[in-house]
């Protein structure tokens, strides 16, 4: 079974429907671009700024990845508009990533911590 | 006989064989990142108090390198929008521009780690430490040169968070001053290479394997651009898949790093 007889050369179906729809994409990729910029110098501006505690830092400066990582997976991955099936290959991802990331927690709250050379 | 859905998408998932494979790849590749990211934790989390380094990475070339995959982010899918339009020449002029921002990205990513390679910690027989980046042109047998300061036992805390704003002196140090290591015999000096902390350790590990990642996503994006161009003449369906499934490992290659460097530089 093949998608097309070898032997007569493909041609690319693009019509006005078509354009219009990629003229539509390319503004929406300008405007993220930029958000994406924006959220980078925001990120850097509010690492210098002293909240108090460390911790807040680091969950703001988080939160801003996350925002930023939304933006690049959702609309130049084009996740927010994907197939079911990828979205179950994510979801399996997904779940054993937690997992990954709740044994991490586990371990450090279960003691028994490897001493670290930092010096 | 030819593969099936090579080139269409088959029509009860809507996808193409290699836009499944590249996401089945790209979920191997959230586990691998992943474990490194659960490994800075724990390092992070379990470093005695107040030896974490902070301010070790300069934030403006972090910055940089940032927006610079951010716009070869914004290239590629503009190239891929142009191919379906069928405007092959703004496709090129896209990804050039992208294969561009690789060459800078590991151009400034190059930058860091050789200013890493120079600079040295040198433990002193008088207890102080100095800290500096190596002069080699003025450097002899005898005498260290660095460019750097000379921390106090009492100040310790500034090797491993030294003020954005600091200032360095060219200090020369005989090599009779050095602290000879007991273990090894040598002169207690060290470059800030991986093998210096579990800091660099995990630096140079995920930026390493991180520019593993834009060195291979930029030679696919390269063949695709150049010696496999004549696809596009050929049968330009494939040739948009292509693009497209290359185009995702990018973005991926940029949303890694869009966590690497708050983790690595901010915080």
């Amino acid at each position: 079974m093949s998608d097309h007889p070898s032997s007569a050369p493909a041609t690319l179906h693009v019509d006005e429907h078509t354009i219009h729809e990629m003229q539509h994409h390319i503004r929406r990729y300008l405007i993220v671009g930029v958000a994406l910029a924006i959220g980078t110098a925001l990120t850097v501006w509010a690492s210098l700024i002293n909240f108090g505690s460390r911790e807040i830092n680091i969950v703001v400066a988080l939160i801003i990845a996350s925002a930023k990582g939304f933006l690049v997976a959702g609309f130049f991955m084009h996740l927010i508009s994907e197939k079911k099936m990828i979205y179950a290959v994510l979801a399996f991802t997904a779940f054993f990533f937690t997992g990954l990331l709740f044994l991490t927690l586990w371990s450090m709250a279960h003691g028994n911590i490897i001493q670290i050379h930092n010096g | 006989m030819e593969i099936p859905y090579a080139v269409k998408p088959r029509p009860d998932t809507g996808l193409y064989n290699a836009k499944v494979g590249i996401w089945l790849f790209l979920a191997s590749e959230v586990m691998l990142f992943g474990a490194l990211f659960c490994s800075y934790i724990l390092m992070r989390v379990n470093a005695p108090e107040g030896t974490w380094p902070h301010h070790w990475l300069n934030i403006w070339l972090g910055m940089t390198n940032t927006i610079v995959l951010i716009l070869s982010s914004v290239t590629v899918v503009l190239g891929w929008a142009s191919l379906k339009m069928g405007k092959f020449g703004h496709y090129k002029f896209y990804q050039g521009i992208t294969i561009l921002c690789a060459l800078i990205f590991l151009g400034i990513k190059s930058f860091e780690y050789h200013d890493k390679f120079i600079h040295y910690q040198i433990n002193l027989k008088d207890g102080t430490i100095a800290d500096g980046h190596l002069q080699s042109a003025e450097t002899t047998k005898d005498l260290i040169v660095i460019e750097g300061r000379i921390i106090t036992p009492d100040k310790m805390e500034e090797l491993y968070n030294p003020s954005l704003d600091h200032e360095g002196k060219l200090l020369k140090i005989p090599i009779g001053d050095i602290k000879i290591d007991p273990r090894t015999k040598k002169p207690m000096m060290e470059n800030y290479g991986p093998w210096h902390n579990t800091y660099t350790a995990i630096y140079f590990t995920m930026t390493g394997l991180h520019a593993l990642h834009v060195i291979a996503g930029a030679i696919v994006i390269f063949a695709i651009w150049g010696p496999l161009a004549k696809v596009w003449e050929q049968d330009p369906e494939r040739y948009v898949n292509r693009v497209e499934v290359s185009g995702l490992f990018w973005h991926f290659v940029d949303l890694v790093w869009i966590f690497l460097f708050p983790v690595l530089y901010l915080l």
